[in-house]
């Protein structure tokens, strides 16, 4: 980061005057997140003045990029030299635009902290950052972590960026860990009812296969094979199954992955009628918690989407049930709160890390939870 | 601790007798208050008691505590807590005792809270894969229950056999798999524990994610300062059916280096790559005799892991880079024995430099990769420039080199000589764009070097983390984050990624 940038430098004013004035700020990248979380509040800050990759080395297994990238631009970048990032960060935006036109970010992608169907397999939009270049509060420069993953070095501040929402700095600029392209890719179909998909996940991940996604809706399982090529083949013949055709398994994982699949556009559809569509996050192997509503299970059982109709407190209730928790992830009415609640001491955490990096409460107030 | 500061001059006498019995005036005032709340033989504070805890695995350093607590239930970790907060006592959490950093090294005026105890295994979920386990479960013995279904724990420190899992989630200890498999932070689900004033605290899941901010990841590598570590949640993952060794000789340092970046470059990620120096070659063969190749600048042991077919598919590729990258000689392991053969060297390089010197530092730090022989010939000069020898091995496929330097802590001017030598390793490898501390932490060891590394403003922003949620600093006090005064102190300029210091933005 160059602190003579001026666009750098037209952040860090802004950010400086509003913690001096108490007014706040609304970050903001593309906006392809903007509907998700608590409403966003605050005069906008646009971070795709910053924009750009300043280093990329394929043999270090790093990309450093700045806040207002595409992401469409970075995951191009990675596989001009054959790699990605393997946690296929959402970029959601209108169904039917093409990927550069959707607008993510690469700081959206971070703050945001979504990761795609690869998510279990893979690991986190956390797993990946190795540091990163914030604006905190007050509207100082700070840098953490690095571009090595081998790196304990005070706190890790740069993962804990992942998923905060804007709620704790601007991220300018990431260093994210990348990975290779698999050999070898081929998706499965299986049919099979819901308590059966759960079982034989849950078996298959217990034994060295390249599961790399996985799908069920209304009796039906797909399943991504990704590795080295024996290993692909190999696990094809243990599984079964019928092969999907290549551009046909890609278009759909894509679409699961952005949300235009049609079960997403049907939820969107009853969204806009009142329904909720609900992100359930529970344990692999918790049991069925049969709630009304349409399910589509991803991550090996571990994400669920659920669109229904159901009060809030029955759903918060049967995910916390089984070990897991409960997001509303799209509705008319937020009022229910879109984050399942913490425990106090959580709560204080949260409040005291707030304030320890934006004591003014600038950045993007009650973004996460009400009163953050 | 690596280019230690001056020392402040010598107490006068009488100085020194009021400052001994007001020492014990507290001590006796904190065995009051504890005494109460765990068993007799739980609390230790007679010095020929609290001699073992005096130390960590950093052994130049001993500070006495004032009380070594040993709880045996998570109610008297609760209470113990309480309690030291009531009185404002600074609290050591120790597992195993076996970190390089000093992380465990005792506050004088504080408790040391072992948690050796707490060595049960609670679950082992074969079909959910994961282990629940307490804090105190020495890191080996995880995988060892997980065996019997096929599965394992995958982050292998070297002191796997000693070390404990909160030892591990307090350092977020790596070992040689952690390139293919990850860090602590990347294999634990959910960890218990306790808040500075022993409040029970959740945090993760076994879920994938939480709500809220991810602060697994500010307490993993926390190093006992932000909460007490009670029980984890691990992940197992599938052992792999087959791994094979490839054991690579360079002759020449730059190859060896390259060849790493081209194993990487290939789209290869091993389970496994390792390297070490021409003379910790030597110095492991002498104690191991395993048939290193002696005449090797430096040797690479590059692992695959997985189905045999796999495994061959990826053996063929890594030994078709490597000898594209000028290896003199390459050699398979045929079989499980001799694959343990190939790492055993590289597994004893410790003992092995014990054999040849009196003492040894070891080092941490890490640098990008392509890097390598850079530090490699850096580190050539500095042995030069402090009259002492350095043996090295690298997790090379991070880029975390472990240099070995031999001196003889007798001789005080060596001590401090080799002090000089870590510190100037450890600020080449953050001007190199690396960092001081690529798994054994921070502790006290880096203390300085972290001066070099994080600019006053960063510093600054992790001290008001740690308040955020230890507002009192109560929890392992004065470690890791240097205050503005240490680093005053030690002088030294801000070296950041290579770049010289840039002006500060100006302030309103």
């Amino acid at each position: 980061m160059n602190p003579n940038d001026p666009e750098l430098q037209g952040l860090v004013d802004r950010v400086q005057a509003a913690h001096a004035a108490g007014t706040t700020l609304c970050i903001r990248g593309g906006g392809s997140k903007a509907f998700y979380g608590e409403a966003a509040q605050g005069e906008l800050l646009d971070t795709r003045v910053l924009r750009g990759t300043s280093s990329y080395e394929p043999t270090e297994l790093v990309v450093t990029t700045r806040c207002g990238t595409p992401l469409a631009e970075l995951e191009a970048l990675l596989a001009t030299k054959g790699q990605c990032l393997p946690f296929e960060p959402p970029h959601f935006g209108a169904a039917g635009t093409n990927v550069a036109e959707r607008g993510a970010t690469v700081g959206g992608m971070v703050a945001a902290g979504l990761a795609g169907p690869s998510r279990a397999a893979a690991g986190s939009v956390r797993d990946y950052v190795l540091g990163a270049t914030l604006l905190n509060g007050r509207g100082e420069l700070l840098t953490f972590g690095g571009q090595v993953m081998k790196n304990v070095a005070g706190y890790d501040v740069s993962r804990l960026l992942a998923g905060s929402l804007g709620t704790l700095g601007v991220i300018l600029e990431v260093s994210l860990k990348v990975l290779p392209v698999a050999p070898a890719t081929l998706t499965l179909a299986l049919e099979m009812d819901e308590v059966t998909a759960l079982a034989s996940l849950n078996a298959w991940g217990g034994q060295p296969l390249p599961v790399n996604a996985s799908a069920w809706w209304n009796g039906s399982l797909l399943l991504r094979l990704s590795g080295a090529v024996a290993a692909v083949h190999a696990a094809r013949a243990r599984i079964g199954g019928e092969a999907v055709e290549a551009d046909a398994a890609a278009a759909f994982w894509d679409g699961l992955r952005n949300h235009h699949d049609e079960y997403f556009v049907k939820a969107q559809a009853e969204v806009q009628a009142g329904a909720a569509l609900w992100r359930l996050s529970v344990p692999q192997t918790a049991p069925p918690m049969a709630l009304d509503g349409d399910l589509l299970i991803e991550w090996g059982g571990a994400q669920s989407w659920l669109c229904s109709t159901l009060p809030a407190a029955a759903v918060r209730e049967a995910a916390t049930g089984v070990g897991g928790h409960a997001t509303l992830f799209m509705a008319q009415d937020k009022s229910a709160g879109v984050f399942a609640p913490l425990s106090a001491p959580l709560a204080r955490i949260h409040r005291e890390l707030k304030k320890s990096f934006d004591p003014s409460g600038v950045f993007n107030p009650g973004r996460l939870y009400p009163g953050l | 601790m690596n280019a230690p500061l001056p020392a402040s001059a010598a107490l006068d006498p009488a100085d020194a007798a009021a400052e001994i019995e007001r020492r014990n005036a507290r001590q006796r005032e904190v065995v009051a208050a504890l005494a109460p709340l765990v068993p007799a033989h739980a609390l230790l504070w007679h010095r020929e008691d609290t001699v073992p805890y005096e130390c960590d695995g950093l052994t130049a350093y001993r500070e006495q505590p004032l009380v070594v607590a040993l709880p045996e239930t998570e109610a008297q970790v609760a209470a113990l807590l309480r309690a030291c907060h009531a009185l404002d006592v600074p609290v050591v959490a120790r597992g195993a005792g076996t970190g390089l950093s000093g992380g465990a090294l005792p506050n004088k005026l504080g408790v040391t809270l072992s948690l050796a105890k707490f060595n049960k295994i609670v679950t082992v979920d074969a079909v959910a894969r994961t282990a629940t386990v307490q804090c105190g479960v020495r890191n080996l013995a995880i995988s060892e229950a997980a065996a019997k279904h096929g599965l394992y724990y995958a982050p292998d420190p070297s002191s796997q056999i000693a070390c404990t899992i909160g030892g591990n989630v307090a350092e977020n200890s790596g070992g040689v798999h952690c390139l293919k498999y990850g860090l602590t932070l990347h294999n634990v689900l959910r960890v218990r524990g306790f808040t500075v004033e022993g409040e029970a605290v959740d945090f993760g899941s076994e879920a994938l994610d939480c709500a809220g901010l991810d602060l697994m990841s500010v307490l993993v590598g926390s190093e006992g300062m932000l909460a007490v570590t009670i029980e984890v949640t691990v992940k197992l993952i599938p052992k792999p059916l087959l791994a094979r060794c490839i054991m690579a000789s360079f002759d020449d340092v730059r190859k060896a280096g390259d060849a790493v970046a081209n194993v990487i470059a290939a789209g290869i990620i091993p389970a496994g790559l390792e390297m070490m120096d021409k003379p910790m070659t030597a110095a492991v063969e002498d104690y191991v005799h395993a048939g290193y190749d002696l005449s090797a600048v430096a040797i690479l042991l590059c692992e695959s892991d997985g189905t045999p077919e796999e495994v061959a598919e990826e053996i063929g590729r890594m030994e078709a880079v490597l000898a594209a990258s000028g290896a003199t000689r390459i050699e398979v392991s045929q079989s499980e024995a001799q694959r343990l053969k190939f790492w055993s060297g590289r597994k004893n390089a410790f003992p092995a430099t014990g054999r040849l010197s009196p003492d040894y530092m070891c080092m941490d730090s890490t640098i990008p990769r392509n890097r390598l022989s850079d530090i490699l010939l850096a580190i050539e000069a500095m042995e030069k420039k402090y009259r002492l020898r350095c043996l090295n091995v690298f997790h090379a496929g991070d880029g975390n080199l472990h240099p070995l330097i031999m001196f003889d802590a007798n001789d005080p001017d060596e001590f401090h000589r080799c002090e000089l030598f870590g510190a100037d390793i450890l600020e080449t490898s953050v001007a190199m764009g690396g960092t001081v501390s690529g798994e054994h932490g921070v502790g006290i060891e880096k203390l300085s070097a972290m001066c070099v590394q994080f600019a006053p403003a960063e510093r600054e922003q992790m001290l008001a983390l740690k308040r955020a949620f230890d507002p009192k600093a109560l929890l392992n006090p004065g470690k890791v984050i240097p205050s503005l005064a240490r680093c005053a102190e030690y002088g030294k300029m801000h070296v950041k990624r290579g770049l010289l210091p840039f002006p500060d933005l100006p302030r309103f």
